[in-house]
């Protein structure tokens, strides 16, 4: 431990809808909902809270276009100057809104991601941490047979447009609008990222935490797409860690669309290859993996695909400026 | 990750279309990780599944074990001793006993050998050197197995969502099998809202070599096996082997299950179960404070917030030749207390001769930690020098609380 268009719901074909993520369907359609800006309007579900209470007060300090909240019970009263709602839907159409963070404790968090699925919300970020496995595994069901709706997380910081848009618990004050694209399964290590390329003057275009979790609404290639058809993005930053195949996966899409004279710099880092291996670890997940998941592995991938691997966390924001220098972008 | 989830549940009482099934006091997730079960409790939440276990008793003491030995009634028993740790059969016993697991046709043999395991300490391959103490023993009923197979259902990303795995050769390194004969392993994927199909039972059964009413029975056994996965939000059951008895039963010899943390809120049962004994005593304090912790093998201790960030500070201090004490993660909405008990964790690990502290508050508030740190740094009279790294906006406010702790090298801004 993943805008502002009318989304328009289409229910898959049988075929799409049984193919694993690597292959599309069209729950990918909705990869362009990533990136929020300054007309994105949010709303808060869990909005009276003290999580979403402190973090919507944050929200607005940013300058995000927070319009509203859900908080069930509550509809008609008012929070933070703005209206509160009985549900998802009564906001969206008290609202117009385009976007929905959700600060809902583990046991109705599903729930709620689903309420949102289910009025279209274009985007929805989950910050939740803690939502048990088979929760998601019917989310996400759901999720990959529409295409109003893109989900990021949970277990997840959010997603930032420096200066534009704040959807999430990341310190604003750390960012610089700019030109790298930051994407990220670990939320502090994206701050060290988004730190090291504000204090080199390359600033960052969209940054996009995909959050920790194992079932979870965005990946890497998701971000990766909207990296490279976006102008703004000149350089791309990607943290991953152990677990998983997310960075293999990743590194074949690089290889296959960010490859030749446009290719943008990518650098990467990948934390973990110092754990050690999993204690109890069954044998099925190795098997039905192949790979092991581990930071060798991904690391190497990554470098074959032609990423800069950096080995040192501190190192990112220098990486990317040397890649500007030798390509001379600065 | 710098957030605390807990609170917010008092305006969901309200909420009538969700009923809450628990307390409306949320604390915050305990990051208990490994959940670990002892055998018979493995296979007691099989039983009430309906997977065909062998039948068996537990005891705690030789003469209910010699009373669950007669009670079996039947043809051959085996006595296992009830450890966490594998390698029972070759394990020795300090009353001098070879064999953490036995055999006998004899209900006296088993109240005998029960004596000498019961309150001793059992020393495998995979314990500590001194062994592990057994309390209680495992009475069941003998069978033979004509064909080992294997069989396994689990959560899959790829798959998103459960997948079963099974092959005709079980009983054996699994992973060998799948790299050199991968042809033998099979594998379905289970839709969550449809479940098991009668087909997909079926055939799994069939290509796990079951034939005839075996095959009936085994596609049984499988489905009654997913329904347990889902029951107690399992991320993997793998029943290596399930087995083929010559009275033609389909039976699991024997089980590992993994268990999903985040729903400890609603598998309280089985997390009560949890067995903390054979833990590492540091990690199960820190589990106390929230904290997550890991110990590894080298002098330098870490402090960081963010897994992300604790695993990138290992790696950091790797990579300039230094070896990491320890993994920890402070979790988040992390509070003073937690502050200073992690800092009495880590300055009471002999082998800590250095402690880096590498913090990136977002939210969080760097006095906090400063306050923490300090305090603790006073009352434990810390011998070991820190070094302490704060980014964040309230970094800047927390330079003054320094002067007052001598060995401390704050990184500048």
């Amino acid at each position: 431990m993943i805008l502002g268009h009318l989304g328009y719901r289409t229910v898959c074909s049988a075929k799409e809808a049984l193919q694993h993520s690597g292959v599309r369907h069209c729950y990918t359609g909705t990869r362009k909902n990533l990136y929020i800006d300054k007309n994105t309007k949010v709303i808060c579900q869990g909005f009276t809270g003290k999580q979403g209470t402190f973090h919507s007060q944050q929200s607005l300090d940013y300058g995000s276009q927070l319009v509203g909240g859900v908080s069930p019970g509550k509809g008609g009263k008012t929070h933070l100057g703005l209206p509160v709602f009985n549900s998802v839907k009564e906001a969206k159409q008290g609202t117009g809104a385009d976007a929905s963070v959700i600060y809902v404790p583990p046991p109705f968090a599903a729930a709620a991601i689903i309420e949102a699925i289910d009025a279209e919300i274009p985007l929805v970020v989950c910050i939740t941490e803690g939502i048990p496995q088979q929760d998601m595994v019917k989310v996400k069901h759901k999720l990959l047979r529409q295409s109003a709706t893109r989900l990021i997380g949970p277990n997840c910081p959010g997603v930032i447009n420096p200066g534009e848009c704040k959807i999430g618990i990341m310190p604003g004050h750390i960012h610089k609008k700019g030109r790298i694209g930051i994407v990220s399964r670990s939320g502090t290590l994206t701050y060290e990222a988004v730190h090291q390329t504000t204090q080199v003057g390359l600033g960052q275009s969209l940054c996009v935490g995909i959050g920790g979790d194992p079932f979870n609404g965005t990946n890497f290639i998701d971000c990766l797409e909207v990296f490279l058809q976006d102008p703004k993005t000149e350089g791309i930053i990607l943290i991953g860690e152990i677990g998983g195949n997310a960075e293999e996966n990743a590194a074949e899409y690089l290889k296959q669309h960010n490859s030749g004279d446009n290719s943008k710099p990518v650098v990467s880092f990948i934390a973990g290859l110092t754990a050690p291996p999993g204690r109890r670890m069954g044998h099925a997940g190795a098997i039905i993996a192949g790979g092991k998941g581990g930071a060798k592995e991904k690391i190497a991938a990554l470098q074959s695909a032609g990423v800069v691997v950096s080995m040192s966390p501190a190192q990112l924001g220098s990486t990317m400026f040397k890649e500007f220098e030798k390509r001379k972008m600065l | 990750q710098d957030r605390c989830l807990a609170d917010g549940a008092n305006g969901f009482l309200a909420v009538l279309q969700f009923k809450p099934k628990c307390l409306p006091h949320y604390r915050k997730r305990d990051p208990r990780r490994w959940l670990n079960l002892q055998e018979y409790q493995s296979k007691k939440l099989m039983q009430e599944s309906g997977v065909a276990v062998q039948r068996f008793y537990v005891a705690d003491t030789a003469s209910e074990a010699l009373e669950a030995a007669k009670r079996l009634n039947a043809k051959e028993i085996v006595l296992k001793a009830q450890i966490l740790a594998g390698g029972r059969g070759k394990g020795v016993f300090d009353s001098g006993l070879k064999g953490g697991v036995h055999l006998t046709k004899d209900p006296a043999v088993v109240g005998e050998l029960a004596n000498k395991m019961l309150g001793f300490n059992l020393t495998t391959k995979q314990t500590p050197k001194e062994g592990v103490k057994v309390k209680t023993v495992m009475v069941a009923e003998a069978l033979d197995i004509t064909r080992e197979t294997y069989f396994a259902i689990l959560m899959d990303r790829s798959f998103n969502g459960p997948v079963m795995v099974g092959s005709p050769q079980g009983g054996m390194d699994i992973e060998e099998v799948a790299a050199s004969t991968p042809e033998l392993i099979f594998k379905e994927a289970i839709d969550i809202f449809e479940g098991v199909r009668d087909d997909q039972a079926l055939r799994m059964a069939a290509n796990l070599g079951f034939k005839g009413a075996l095959q009936r029975q085994a596609a049984d056994q499988i489905k009654r096996l997913y329904d347990l996965f889902l029951k107690v939000d399992a991320t993997q059951v793998e029943v290596n082997p399930l087995g083929e008895t010559p009275e033609g039963q389909v039976v699991c010899f024997d089980a590992k299950i993994n268990f999903d943390d985040n729903a400890e809120f609603r598998q309280k049962n089985v997390f009560a179960m949890d067995d903390m004994t054979e833990a590492d005593p540091t990690e199960m304090a820190a589990a106390k404070w929230d904290l997550k912790y890991i110990g590894l093998d080298g002098n330098i201790a870490c402090f960081v917030n963010g897994a992300g960030l604790a695993m990138a500070t290992c790696d950091i201090i790797d990579l300039h030749g230094g070896k990491p004490a320890n993994f920890l993660d402070l979790g988040g909405g992390v509070k003073e207390k937690q502050v200073y008990e992690a800092f009495k964790l880590l300055t009471a690990d002999p082998k800590v001769e250095a402690i880096l502290v590498n913090i990136f508050g977002g939210i969080v508030n760097c006095a906090i930690i400063a306050n923490g740190i300090t305090k603790a740094c006073r009352e434990l009279e810390l011998k070991v020098p820190l070094v302490v790294r704060l980014e964040g906006k309230t970094a800047l406010d927390t330079h003054q609380h320094w002067n007052t702790c001598t060995k401390v090298f704050v990184l500048p801004l």
